[in-house]
């Protein structure tokens, strides 16, 4: 079960890249009865398209749960993209997906 | 007395919790951000204050109902040579919600970001080396009436 969902749509050369990665995103300064919910966001994650890394980015506590995102690129239908990410607590995901 | 020492208890339990908190958990784990981050959420914050304005299309609500998730979208596809496009929430703790790099990808984010009380927004956007900016305030109104 991937838990990321990758669709790129390839329109006029540009894909747009549409990304939902599911993740709690804590910043670890909620509490929940009393307690402090230990951090657990994203902290790294890059786009790649045909191999190639198009963007980089440096994701702070403060993207919202769940996080969306939405990138274009210069590319044409059947390119590969592939997305991949990286948590705080050294976890990792990915999904790669062809642009429709 | 029975109701005291109940009250008593309760307060102890309380401050345990509390020395949990504060005291056990490593600063990584409190500390929200990694040092990394903070640097780069610093980085953001100098070049935030000399950037001029931008001229590349800002897209974010002027009120959003709930703080923990504001759509945001940067639109600088007509500028050249971008490199890097961040989100800058000026009254969050760490001021910096992420800063992605261009390598080749058009100019355009489009992401969601949490704000803990109504801020100014503002999005930066580097394209040949120079910084600019577009800042927007944003109102947060989570329990509804007013802000």
């Amino acid at each position: 079960m991937s838990k990321i969902k990758l669709k790129p749509k390839a329109r006029k050369g540009v894909i747009g890249i549409k990304a939902l990665i599911k993740h709690p995103m804590e910043t670890g300064l909620r509490k929940s009865k009393g307690k402090i919910v230990p951090a657990n966001h994203i902290t790294h994650m890059t786009v790649s398209h045909n191999g190639n890394v198009v963007v980089d980015a440096d994701i702070g506590s403060s993207i919202s749960k769940d996080p969306y995102f939405k990138f274009n690129v210069a590319g044409a239908k059947g390119d590969t993209i592939e997305l991949k990410y990286k948590d705080n607590k050294g976890k990792t995901g990915s999904a790669t997906a062809k642009s429709k | 007395m029975e109701r005291r020492l109940f009250l008593k208890s309760a307060m102890a339990g309380s401050a345990v919790a509390t020395a949990v908190g504060a005291g056990l958990l490593t600063p990584s784990m409190v500390f929200a951000n990694t040092a990394d981050f903070k640097a780069v959420s610093d980085a953001a914050g100098a070049s935030s204050a000399s950037a001029g304005k931008g001229s590349f299309k800002f897209k974010a609500p002027k009120i959003a109902e709930n703080g923990a998730v504001v759509p945001m979208t940067v639109d600088a596809s007509k500028m050249d040579g971008v490199t890097n496009i961040s989100f800058y929430v000026v009254n969050n703790g760490t001021p910096l919600a992420a800063s992605f790099n261009i390598k080749g990808a058009q100019g355009y984010v489009s992401t969601r970001i949490k704000m803990g009380t109504t801020s100014v927004v503002e999005a930066l956007v580097t394209a040949g080396g120079t910084t600019t900016k577009v800042a927007q305030e944003v109102k947060v109104t989570i329990g509804g009436c007013g802000g």
